[in-house]
């Protein structure tokens, strides 16, 4: 997705501003830089010692280093702007996003490799051990980490299901029909509820074994005993249902506007040669349509990999971790007995594998995506 | 071919039974999923109004199979005859709806604002930091998305916990900015790529600084963009479960959380339960309605070139 980045109408940065700044004025960025460098080292040592008891002095808790990195921020920005003038406002775009996104991103899943790494219960006053690869060893012999992620690759499997009805939606959307903004935004509806609340809604009580409609109309079609989370394979399968209602609409969005900006002309040379609708499907639509289908399929993918939510409030994993995602896998573990680093060596390699996995994927879709077309 | 029209639809039909045929297909299959799409929605909506009883035997219609009652509503203290009451449920559910409403607003404006910039700056000027270039950039924002929550959650616990950001609106409103801004850099980057350069230009040389030119110019012709992106985010943050319930007790507890809550502590109290559900998903369902062509225009950016 990444490499669509088109840079056709982006400005060369070669402004020659830069050496009409006086020096005292580029002096004085550096020196507030530097300053501001200096500061919150020392505001961070500081806490440091005070935190390991080395001296008296320092603040009860981190967050003043917080308000230390965004006044450093403020000064990087200030900097860039005495120092490089006019490529200097430029970079102050970005800044912003980019400082914020290292310190969200960078710095905690750095912080939680080392967690990974260590015997760590919040709720015991031993606090943490560093243990190895303890984590890890324990991980492999894990049988519930094992199911989970192969759940994983079975709710991933499902997204080919949801990408067959969201296409047929977005096939109906796009036929010449009555109200189609009506049914529209009656489609889009369940992508804006709250999945816990159709958890509720469809699961605990649609889908409740006495007296739900759900199981009521199972057993008015013949279904003796519609118990939809106590067998595993059914049980997979109602939230495979669950998470599919409610994202469906995103694919069907997606290749709704895939449909619509397709040409017209291809299909009706396609009917005046004589194509049945089936033939221009298969020969036309589908192969135009490739692109786009990929990259919902892909953005899908991306959020299947998150399910969590659903699993919680429905299941909590049961019937006996058969239905655990590894995101609700790792959220139980830390709930029942809170050892954080034990979960965050499962998020960690849970991390790596889906950085493969997508990157993996990318690969091949753009060489599927190359080759047909 | 026996008919012969321009009209592409009616070119496709071979003959009036088979048009007759489709048409009957695709009706019955637009209302088949309207109706599956519909009806949990209208099964929460009713039980909110029904009895334990009505629950139990499966009625379905009001006025026909039951009595409506303001049972449901009475509970949260949003019915006609108890809104005026002291109600510490309603309390309850006021606070967490603000909370709500307070961190998915922070959190869009927030992602919204350095978000805009950061697309802006990336499609119309060429960086430098060290080795990295555009393209590089670009694909770090892009490549948060599939950063699952659960890899963040529990290191955040931690450092949350010393910087005494657990369970405060700040806190959540950070991590939920973070949640979004690939989201909305993909759709403003789409944006500004489809406002045409000379204006800015033309705008420079007026003597406009750039900072100038983006706010006089750029912004207004991309404001429907930034509205779709604010609109997306807040969906994606009123719906956030996942970090709530992490880190999140007492004081910012959001919607999401209570709903899961209830459903675990009291056994299922069907009609305020229906209430709560029903009180969660409104304000979504609404915006959603209203700007449903936001929406849209939201998801669609970016995946149709």
């Amino acid at each position: 997705m990444a490499d669509q980045i088109s840079t056709a109408n982006a400005w060369p940065a070669n402004s020659t501003s830069a050496d009409l700044i006086p020096a005292s004025r580029k002096r004085l960025g550096w020196t507030l830089l530097i300053a501001a460098t200096i500061a919150l080292l020392a505001l961070i040592i500081v806490q440091i010692l005070y935190k390991t008891e080395v001296d008296t002095i320092g603040f009860y808790t981190w967050r003043p280093v917080i308000y230390g990195y965004v006044l450093w921020g403020v000064a990087l920005g200030a900097w860039q702007v005495l120092t490089r003038g006019e490529d200097g406002q430029r970079a102050l775009f970005l800044l912003p996003a980019l400082l914020f996104t290292i310190a969200m991103v960078i710095f905690p899943t750095l912080f939680g490799f080392y967690i990974a790494l260590t015997d760590w219960n919040l709720s015991s006053f031993s606090g943490r051990k560093f243990n190895g690869l303890d984590n890890f060893w324990q991980m492999l012999a894990d049988p519930y980490y094992r199911n989970a992620l192969f759940n994983m690759v079975l709710y991933v499997l499902a997204v080919l299901v949801e990408y067959v009805i969201a296409f047929g939606l977005a096939l109906l959307l796009n036929a010449q029909i009555r109200a189609r903004k009506f049914f529209r935004v009656v489609f889009l509806l369940p992508l804006m509820l709250s999945p816990v609340a159709v958890s509720w809604m469809i699961g605990k009580s649609l889908m409740e074994y006495r007296f739900g409609p759900a199981a009521t109309l199972a057993r008015a079609l013949g279904w003796d005993n519609p118990a939809f989370f106590s067998d595993p394979i059914i049980a997979r399968i109602s939230i495979m249902v669950l998470d599919a209602w409610t994202f469906i609409p995103f694919m069907m969005i997606m290749l709704l506007a895939g449909l619509q900006a397709m040409s017209r002309e291809v299909i009706e040379a396609a009917r005046v040669d004589g194509a049945t609708a089936w033939q221009t499907f298969w020969q036309v639509t589908f192969p135009l349509m490739l692109p786009v289908s990929v990259t919902a399929v892909i953005l899908r993918i991306i959020f299947k990999l998150k399910l969590a939510d659903i699993i919680i409030t429905v299941t909590s994993g049961g019937p006996g971790g058969a239905t655990d995602s590894v995101s609700s896998f790792i959220y139980r573990e830390y709930r029942d007995r809170s050892n954080v680093g034990y979960g965050t060596m499962l998020a960690m390699v849970y991390l790596i594998m889906i950085v493969v996995f997508i990157t993996w994927l990318l690969k091949i879709a753009s060489r599927f995506v190359r080759n047909v077309n | 071919m026996s008919v012969q029209t321009t009209d592409y639809t009616v070119s496709e039909i071979r003959s009036p039974a088979a048009f007759v045929a489709s048409r009957v297909f695709i009706y019955g299959a637009l209302v088949f999923w309207a109706f599956v799409c519909l009806f949990p929605i209208y099964w929460t909506i009713t039980t909110s109004f029904k009895s334990a009883v009505d629950v139990t035997q499966g009625h379905l219609i009001p006025f026909v199979d039951f009595t409506p009652d303001w049972k449901g509503w009475r509970s949260l203290g949003l019915s006609p005859d108890s809104i005026f009451q002291t109600s510490t449920v309603r309390d309850e559910f006021l606070k967490r709806f603000m909370n709500s409403v307070i961190t998915s607003v922070g959190a869009s404006g927030l992602a919204i604002i350095i978000g805009s910039l950061a697309a802006y700056g990336l499609t119309r000027y060429r960086y430098h930091f060290a080795w990295f270039k555009n393209e590089d950039i670009s694909f770090f924002f892009l490549s948060q998305l599939i950063l699952p929550p659960v890899v963040l959650a529990l290191p955040f616990l931690v450092l949350y916990r010393e910087v005494a950001l657990l369970d405060t609106r700040i806190g959540l409103v950070l991590l939920y900015t973070l949640m979004v801004l690939p989201i909305v850099i993909w759709i403003m980057r789409d944006q500004f790529n489809s406002i045409p350069v000379e204006l800015e230009e033309a705008a420079l040389v007026d003597g406009l600084s750039i900072w100038g030119a983006f706010f006089r110019i750029v912004m207004p012709i991309a404001l429907p963009g930034m509205v779709a992106a604010f609109i997306l985010a807040m969906v994606l943050c009123w719906n956030e479960y996942f970090f709530a319930a992490l880190l999140t007790s007492t004081d910012a507890k959001t919607i999401p959380v209570m709903v899961a809550s209830q459903t675990g502590s009291q056994g299922i109290n069907w009609w305020s339960m229906a209430a709560l559900a029903t009180a969660a998903i409104a304000p979504l369902a609404i915006i959603g309605i209203a700007l449903e062509r936001y929406l849209i225009m939201g998801m669609t950016a970016g995946s149709v070139k």
